[in-house]
């Protein structure tokens, strides 16, 4: 096509001062035309993110475009004022958000933070605009539009809200839609609807989609066409079948590589010894309740009963409240069941000892979070040991040694948690579980805030340390592919139930249930060949 | 039907939280040192054990202290709280006399330092990177550090002694015996400085609030959101960012606001104002036990009250508390 409805020229962003590179993006060139879904891929820090703000003349404070030209339907925004860049928000340019907790104003009903859009822009009359609403909310397959236009956001699911952020980027029928990893936050099934949801409207209206992306998986579901960044460059671009079959560039490959999901572990001999048993495992959530108001109760896990072998991974798989974490948490002891056994290597964990205590250690999903900021990491992981009673040389020699074992320097153990990346956090992280010489690890979501390549890397390190500590390792995650990975056995959970429970090679290849399958459906790029799992659970 | 089961619980409650109010005044003060009965045999120039102990039995103060108890709780029950032999006049009486004075004071200063504060925090916020911005927090500091009584004494110095713009203390001028709009206005004068300096601390204090919620609102996702959908910033301001931002800021004016009967003790003291405070300051000085208890339960019962006027307002304004509990 000729004349393409963005175009970018040789766009550079330059950073503030002081930032760990001199711009954002440099010597960008890329095309959108009408009609067409563009993937932007890279991971954090490629500068994809950055690009869109730039089109939405929202770059962040500080950063500023250096050079070239944002064509827009031949206005360049770049040089556009904000009120005139203004008129083009939301009414030619919409935009959805990553995260659809967050990104409703909590005080506002959803009807008036959709009506909103076109008091903006000065369209329609009041009672036009709610007409509208309900016909926009209908659109985005919501049920009982006029209920949900009363509703506030707090009252809707993650999915739900993503729905309404839709509506509301296309409540004024833009001839681009910018979409920043609008389902990334989201759980796995819920992922697939809204993919196929985007995909459905953008045919319909012809719309331009610039579809922000990390995974590779989300690509071979949506994109015509793929553009690959990394560190504020582009690597690589092309159509979505060329370079999904054929990625010309190493680093492309790598990504596409680092997927999880190109190997399911081999069946394995059940385990002799048993390390961990549960049985009959229940603990509800009781909230709420006083003198005029009943209580409400939650069962995060009803009646769970599991064996984990010693040297064996099992992963817990499940979508957002199925009970997944509480259930490590319980195991863990940080939280109490309210009923059941649990029994470690012969003895109970019922008001266990430290002894015990010491023997079970869990790594957390959030590195950024779990580090206190203020502590040196090599004390960090000492402190564990220091509070078993061992002395605070040993204990500090002992972390550096930790350090090592997963793939970091000894002389970081002087630094704090800033100065590291994500993965290097989550490396920190494991080395304070392992500081106890634990024998059972629950890693909760431990790679879900990584990278992908990043987060190959953290799932090799489980594998070997696995091997060579011979820990056995309760592994819970949202991710089916990741599962795949590193998993002996699988159990799938919903609403605090187990639904199915056998080899990840039995569930993978057969699954029996109609929810694991469901699950196994929604995966990303499965009927494109990205993921291996496709075509095993094809065959 | 749940808000009205709400309330329905919170009265109660609030039942429950005054009568205990009420105990553990009662015991508190019949706890601290010194005898009534003696300070106004002291002050008639009496001695005799004889006269001590008439007074005693006048006053009810020789029963045991549980009859002494069950007396003032059921009494207080039927808004009976005493007579004041100090100053010959029933305690309610009293306290009602000298109420609206206070509530004028008190709430003038709340009005002006809610507006005021917040309006600072909201310009302080817009223009933080800004030296204008940083200007008014200094000013802010500075209010928020500066002991009550000296600004008053200051105030006072400046405004009244040197500049003699404003009367330097009392409610209205002795003796000048004004009628209708002129009585206002001359109330009016009076009120200016002590309401100021009362409500400099908390205006202070609302500018700081107001500034640090405004900015940690407006670095949320859902402004990202109205920036997307082309809102003017005006708008998104008003509507998305201080409407979040407002939530502790309710918090801190339902605190404030439950202060105004018993927090004006050392301006109504400084600037003459005959308050409740005052009143207070004199029954302490006095022994008289019956008043101190009266608006001790007048103090409490604006703090229960304002306690539950927050509650519902907040319940108003963050549709997120009637589910989320």
């Amino acid at each position: 096509m000729s004349n393409p409805l963005l175009r970018i020229e040789r766009l550079a962003l330059a950073l503030p001062e002081g930032a760990d590179r001199l711009y954002a993006a440099e010597n960008l060139n890329y095309e959108l035309n009408r009609g067409e879904i563009l993937c932007v891929v890279g991971e954090s820090g490629s500068g994809k993110s950055m690009t869109a703000n730039a089109v939405m003349g929202q770059l962040p404070p500080g950063v500023r475009a250096a050079e070239g030209r944002v064509l827009f339907d031949g206005i360049d925004l770049l040089r556009l004022s904000e009120p005139e860049h203004r008129k083009l928000r939301g009414r030619r340019i919409g935009m959805i958000f990553q995260e659809p907790m967050t990104a409703l104003n909590p005080l506002m009903r959803i009807g008036e933070q959709i009506a909103e859009v076109f008091e903006a822009h000065g369209l329609l009359t009041t009672r036009q605009r709610q007409a509208r609403v309900i016909e926009l909310i209908d659109e985005v397959g919501l049920p009982d539009p006029r209920s949900i236009a009363r509703a506030y956001p707090f009252e809707l699911s993650g999915g739900q809200r993503q729905r309404v952020m839709i509506a509301m980027a296309l409540a004024l029928e833009p001839e681009l839609l910018i979409a920043d990893e609008p389902t990334t936050a989201l759980d796995v099934t819920t992922q697939a609807q809204i993919l196929r949801l985007i995909k459905a409207l953008q045919a319909r209206r012809g719309m331009a989609v610039m579809f922000i992306t990390h995974d590779f998986g989300v690509v071979a579901e949506i994109a015509d066409r793929v553009c690959v960044m990394r560190h504020g460059r582009i690597v690589e671009m092309g159509t979505a079948e060329a370079l999904l079959a054929a990625p010309q560039e190493a680093y492309t490959r790598a990504l596409i590589d680092a997927i999880p999901g190109d190997a399911l572990p081999p069946e394995r001999e059940a385990r002799e010894e048993v390390l961990l048993s549960v049985e009959g495992l229940s603990k509800v959530y009781r909230s709420g309740g006083g003198w005029f108001k009943p209580k409400r109760e939650v069962a995060a896990l009803n009646d769970i009963s599991l064996t984990l072998g010693r040297g064996e991974t099992l992963g817990i798989v499940g979508e957002s409240g199925s009970g997944k974490s509480t259930l490590g948490r319980c195991i863990v002891g940080l939280e109490r069941p309210d009923a059941g056994v649990m029994q470690f290597a012969g003895a109970p964990l019922e008001n266990r000892s430290a002894a015990l205590r010491r023997r079970i250690q869990m790594v957390f999903q959030d590195p950024y979070a779990s580090l206190n900021p203020r502590i040196r990491i090599g004390m960090a992981i000492a402190q564990g040991p220091i509070a078993n009673g061992v002395a605070k040389a040993e204990a500090l020699a002992q972390a550096r040694t930790l350090l090592a074992t997963v793939g970091l320097d000894e002389a970081v153990a002087e630094r704090y948690p800033h100065e590291f990346s994500g993965g290097q956090r989550q490396r920190i992280g494991i080395a304070r579980a392992l500081a106890l010489a634990p024998e059972l690890i629950v890693a909760d979501e431990a790679v879900s805030a990584l990278d992908v390549s990043i987060q190959a890397q953290v799932l090799e390190l489980f594998v070997r340390l696995k091997r060579e500590l011979n820990l056995s390792l309760l592994f819970i995650t949202h991710d089916l592919r990741v599962a795949a990975q590193i998993c002996d056995r699988l159990i799938v959970m919903r609403k605090g139930l187990i639904v199915e429970q056998g080899s990840a090679q039995r569930i993978f290849t057969a699954p029996r249930e109609a929810y694991t399958k469901e699950l196994l459906a929604a995966i990303p790029g499965r009927d494109r060949g990205v993921s291996h799992l496709a075509t095993v659970t094809a065959g | 039907m749940p808000y009205v089961s709400f309330i329905l619980g919170r009265l109660v409650k609030a039942a429950l939280v005054l009568l205990a109010i009420v105990v553990l005044n009662f015991f508190l003060i019949h706890m601290a040192p010194g005898d009534p009965a003696a300070v106004m045999a002291g002050e008639a120039g009496a001695t005799d054990q004889q006269f001590l102990d008439d007074l005693r039995e006048r006053f009810g103060l020789d029963q045991p202290l549980p009859v002494q108890l069950w007396r003032y709780v059921s009494g207080v029950a039927t808004l009976d709280f005493g007579y004041s032999y100090r100053q010959q006049m029933p305690v309610l009486e009293l306290i009602l006399d000298r109420l609206p004075a206070t509530l004028l004071l008190t709430g003038t200063a709340f009005v002006i330092s809610l507006a005021l504060g917040v309006s600072a925090g909201v310009l302080a916020a817009m223009r933080a990177k800004h030296p204008s911005g940083s200007l008014i927090m200094v000013v802010a500091l500075l209010f928020y550090a500066t002991p009550l009584y000296w600004v008053a004494m200051m105030a006072v110095l400046v405004f009244s002694v040197l500049l003699g713009w404003l009367p330097a203390y009392g409610y209205s001028t002795v003796g000048a015996d004004y009628q209708g709009l002129a009585h206002v206005g001359d109330v009016a004068l009076h009120l200016i400085l002590p309401a100021t300096t009362l409500g400099l601390f908390f205006m202070a204090v609302y500018t700081r609030m107001t500034r640090a919620s405004m900015l940690n609102a407006g670095q949320q996702d859902f402004v990202k959101t109205a920036r997307a959908k082309g809102l003017a910033p005006g708008v998104i301001q008003r509507r998305h960012v201080l409407r979040n931002a407002v939530l502790p800021i309710i918090t801190l004016a339902g605190l404030q606001a439950g202060q105004m009967v018993g927090g004006a003790v050392l301006t109504e003291t400084v600037f003459a104002w005959p308050g409740i405070g005052r009143l207070m300051y004199e029954a302490l000085m006095q022994r008289d036990y019956n008043l101190l208890l009266g608006i001790f339960f007048f103090c409490a019962l604006l703090v229960i009250v304002f306690n539950m006027l927050t509650d519902l307002i907040y319940r108003l304004a963050d549709p997120r508390i009637k589910e989320a509990r």
